[in-house]
């Protein structure tokens, strides 16, 4: 999985102390821009699907009515499916539909799209949040003390982690961990979210199998959907620990070098309040954005981590399509996952924003 | 430990030399074989173009060098105690307790997200472990009352990118000076102030350093500065001292480029036809002879 | 030289030693000359700053490692034919699932009993040409929005880095997906597909360069002496991008390969029986636990080659940007 380091906002440029009338205008500027700029992008998502989906080589309209109907059921079928209108009406059309929650039936399940998606969404949730709480509990405090002990063994171990983190395919490395930690050790359950002994045994509250069954107080359950998530929360955790420690002790060093950590220093502050407080403190609001975009990124890598795991979320269901050419399915699931990762990829933007006290 | 009698000196530095490993592997001398003394409530001024190392010297002493700085001398004493035999804690224990170090600009030496009553709280927290949170708090205003800032209370609740740069290197000598430190060191402390607010902060520091008693080491490119603000002058080129004498003989320097450093700030009344040009001698940059390696 | 008269060595090592010392001082001057202080022809500063960067770049073992991984990558693809041992796609049954090590077969065989190591071999040329087609696409594309954003400004900037901030917003893999499933599988839709999301990253970089140089002294210089729009372009801003462009897409190249090989994984890459890397993962999957070396064996393949370009990067973004941190 290569991650993409985040583009930096701008920070604006330093404004005099103004009253707070002045300050609120340009909170709400500000925030109706982000708005704008969310609902362009999301729109120019809708595009590339809209595009993608003209794009396919089969004919929509022989699927509907098969290659042997006459020319007049064929314009009929084609003036149904409203494609003898123009291109952009039609992209309206769509527009529409997938606002109003319509992203078509699934080709496989013959249900709609969405409702297909409220269901397996869940699980991909799931299944990033442990991810990420791996990356953030492990990730970020490697970084820091590999900031901390730069070049000394640490960092080159904390470097090393990254550095793979960037050229393992992730499918692969699945692959590995169940050939490794399951078919050999026994360690974790296999493929699946749960053993079919205890499917369905606990009643769907929060859509997390693990918070469910805990609420429940089913433990059986849950040690068995913990031992089936165990492994692939620790193949993608593995890809944030490698993101979230590059980032923060790329953000460390810059931070140690400053000169306000001389001054701590300099007050006889002792080493480890410098890093963990001052230096720390200073980019815990850089780090939060970061994790955010993590997160999206695991919801990026679960695409292809799912199917080797058969974990039953939104990209099992997407590679399913594929393979099927269910294109409905494969529109709806990349405008859902497009849509998640845009939202999380500008709320990071405004996150920072927010956070930031120099910007307050 | 002993009591020192007052014509010890406070800081005594012997054939320092600050080393810099390059990422090729060459070494990078930046500080070659310097020797000062300061005594007690002595006002030291080291003066030097950027790159002469006296920023290095100053930290060297403090124990703020960075990590993959060298250092080595024949002696480094602080009230009589060898600081390139203590251990890292109690070299950083020294700092805060008994030296301080000003920095350039407070918009950067100040920590940007915590507020100044924070900061100064834990300058404060640490010379008095079992002071309570109100009498921190009380210990603060009364420090920032004392640089003459007006508001104490509202100051020590902004952050520091809300303040000016004179009020913002008053908190920083509050910071540093209050709790009565034997030794400061002031790093070019009004290069990034204008003259008058320079005039001010000047005039707090004094005041400070006098009513606490306090050595001083102040560092800058300012040689009229350091002429009028110092007891003695020490000139450094290229790592080394060239120069070292009361700030009053200064005029009468012996060293070239001491006197062309003075004579490269003309006078106001009846300046010379053309401005002096400093050109440098590479004797300037050999090492005394039977200097220590 | 002065020897005792009593032993007088023979006449050859005399002419031996005395061409070691003319090597010896050949290889300093030519060694000064590059690494002179003041260059009195454009060549001469040209090779020098090349010699400069090469030692910097050969000093860090890790970047050699990347490099010679790769060169050993672009040896197979090229020699292919002549090297691999046996025919990719020659099925042979009777050698079904044989381990690595066995005497005719070094990394063993797959379920259909073709050798492995000859599959790898082959499978280089398309992990290669298909990361290859992907940068040649894309870095020019990118480099020509980025460049004309930054340099014109106004409303082509708005509008150019508008379209460009939306598509860096988009899931990269998800969407070559989706791309590739519309366009069918094959290597040229998974080169476009990639080829869609990738360029974004490069009209930013060269943006924000070109935004560097755009009012410098030198531009408006060339500008008073006539120069046009194009030329300045072309010939002053574009160059001046290269080398970061350059750190860019070789790190890049690492992400590409991973993403080829997951397109591959899918079955949307290069088809059946071609050899590609992701593709022979997905096909070792069946017979993962009694032959495990049919799936991992690929699999370290596009590890090696991924960590290749990234240390590769590494080092090339240690010449040409010191100042990048470590």
């Amino acid at each position: 999985m290569n991650a993409d380091t985040p583009t930096t906002p701008e920070r604006p440029a330093p404004s005099p102390p103004s009253p707070r009338a002045a300050a609120a205008r340009r909170v709400a500027s500000g925030a109706l821009r982000w708005l704008f700029t969310l609902a362009l992008t999301l729109a120019g998502l809708l595009v590339v699907t809209f595009v993608i989906g003209r794009k396919v080589p089969i004919d929509p309209v022989l699927a509907v009515v098969g290659d042997r109907a006459s020319a007049s059921a064929y314009a009929a079928a084609r003036a149904q499916l409203g494609l003898d209108r123009p291109l952009a009406v039609q992209f309206l059309l769509y527009a529409r539909d997938v606002l109003h929650g319509n992203l078509g039936l699934s080709l496989l399940t013959s249900n709609p799209v969405l409702d297909d998606i409220r269901r397996v969404f869940p699980a991909t949730l799931e299944l990033a949040t442990l991810s990420t709480l791996i990356g953030v509990v492990v990730g970020v405090p490697l970084g820091v003390i590999a900031a901390a002990r730069h070049n000394r063994w640490i960092d080159h171990v904390a470097r090393f982690v990254g550095l793979i983190g960037s050229s393992v395919p992730v499918f692969w490395l699945g692959l590995m961990g169940l050939l490794l930690f399951y078919a050999r050790l026994h360690w974790v359950a296999g493929p699946g979210r749960i053993d079919p002994l205890y499917d369905g045994m606990v009643d769907t509250h929060t859509g997390s199998l693990l918070i469910d069954s805990l609420i429940a107080r089913e433990w059986d359950v849950f040690f068995n959907a913990l031992s089936h998530i165990a492994l692939p929360a620790a193949i993608l955790g593995y890809y944030s620990v490698a993101y979230l420690s590059r980032m923060t002790r790329s953000f460390m060093l810059d931070q140690l070098n400053q000169e306000y950590i001389t001054t701590a220093r300099a007050k006889g502050v002792p080493e480890r309040r410098v890093i963990w407080v001052h230096a720390f403190g200073n980019i815990a609001v850089p780090l939060v954005t970061v994790v955010a975009l993590s997160y999206s990124y695991l919801l990026e890598g679960s695409v292809l981590t799912e199917i080797v795991f058969a974990w039953p979320g939104i990209g099992s269901y997407l590679t399913g399509a594929l393979l099927n050419a269910d294109m409905n399915a494969v529109l709806g699931s990349t405008l859902v996952i497009g849509a998640t990762f845009i939202a999380l990829n500008l709320l990071t933007d405004a996150l920072y924003r927010v956070l930031d006290p120099r910007v307050r | 430990m002993t009591t020192t009698p007052n014509d010890a000196p406070l800081c005594e530095i012997d054939g320092l030399r600050v080393t810099f490993r390059g990422a090729d592997g060459r070494d990078t001398q930046a500080v070659r074989g310097l020797s000062l003394t300061l005594a007690h409530g002595e006002r030291l001024g080291i003066v030097g173009e950027s790159g002469s190392g006296k920023s290095l010297t100053a930290r060297a002493l403090l124990g703020l060098l960075p990590p993959n700085a060298h250092v080595s001398a024949n002696a480094l004493r602080f009230e009589g105690r060898d600081l390139l035999a203590m251990s890292a804690r109690e070299r950083r224990s020294l700092c805060g307790r008994q030296m301080g170090m000003i920095l350039q600009d407070p918009k950067y030496s100040l920590n940007p997200v915590m507020t100044v009553g924070q900061q100064m709280r834990e300058a404060f927290r640490l010379q008095n472990p079992r002071a309570g949170r109100r009498e921190l708090r009380e210990r603060v205003v009364e420090a920032l009352a004392d640089v003459q800032i007006r508001e104490p209370a509202r100051v020590a609740d902004a952050y520091p990118h809300e303040l000016s740069g004179g009020m913002g290197q008053r908190v920083m000598i509050a910071m540093m000076v209050s709790n009565g430190p034997r030794l400061l060191v002031a790093d070019e402390p009004t290069s990034a102030l204008d003259v008058l607010v320079s005039m001010q902060v000047l005039g707090v520091l004094d005041r400070m350093i006098a009513k606490h008693d306090t050595g001083l080491v102040f560092i800058s490119h300012d040689l009229p500065l350091v002429m009028s603000f110092c007891d003695r002058v020490v000139v450094m080129y290229a790592g080394r001292a060239v120069e070292t004498c009361a700030a009053r003989d200064l005029a009468h320097a012996q060293h070239p480029y001491t006197r062309a450093l003075l004579a490269a700030s003309p006078p106001l009344a009846d300046p010379p036809e053309l401005l002096p040009v400093l050109t440098r001698d590479p004797a300037w940059l050999d090492e005394p002879e039977g200097a220590p390696r | 030289m002065h020897r005792p008269a009593a032993s007088v060595p023979p006449l050859h090592d005399d002419d031996r030693d005395d061409d070691d010392r003319a090597s010896t001082t050949r290889r300093r001057r030519c060694r000064d000359w590059l690494l002179t202080d003041s260059p009195t022809s454009r060549a001469q500063a040209v090779l020098g700053s090349a010699y400069r960067r090469w030692t910097r770049f050969a000093s860090n073992p890790l970047s050699m490692f990347g490099l010679g991984i790769l060169v050993l990558l672009v040896v197979a693809a090229a020699l292919g034919p002549l090297v691999a041992p046996h025919d990719p796609l020659q099925q042979v049954l009777p050698e079904r699932l044989m381990p690595p090590g066995s005497p005719s077969h070094w990394f063993g065989t797959d379920q259909l009993g073709r050798d492995i190591l000859s599959r790898l071999i082959y499978g280089s040329r398309l992990t290669l040409s298909i990361a290859i087609l992907v940068v040649v696409i894309v870095v020019p594309i990118g480099l020509l929005i980025g460049t004309v954003a930054g340099f014109f400004g106004g409303w082509t900037d708005v509008v150019l880095m508008r379209v460009t901030d939306i598509a860096l917003a988009f899931p990269k893999i998800v969407l070559a997906l989706a791309f590739a499933a519309a366009l069918g599988p094959g290597v040229i839709n998974a080169v476009v597909a990639i080829s869609i999301t990738a360029w974004p990253a490069y009209a930013r970089l060269a943006r924000a360069e070109t935004l560097r140089y755009v009012n410098a002294d030198f531009i408006h210089a060339a500008r008073l002496q006539g120069a046009s729009r194009p030329r300045l372009l072309l010939r002053y801003i574009v160059p001046l991008c290269a080398s970061s462009v350059v750190v860019r897409a070789t790190l890049d190249m690492a992400g590409i390969v991973l993403t080829v090989a997951g397109l591959g994984f899918l079955g949307l890459g290069a088809q059946p029986p071609s050899p590609e890397w992701g593709y022979m993962v997905a096909s070792g999957r069946n017979v993962l636990l009694d032959a495990w070396w049919v799936a991992t064996i690929p699999g370290i393949a596009i590890l090696l080659v991924s960590l290749a370009f990234n240390l590769l990067g590494d080092g090339l973004r240690d010449v040409f940007d010191p100042r990048h941190g470590d």
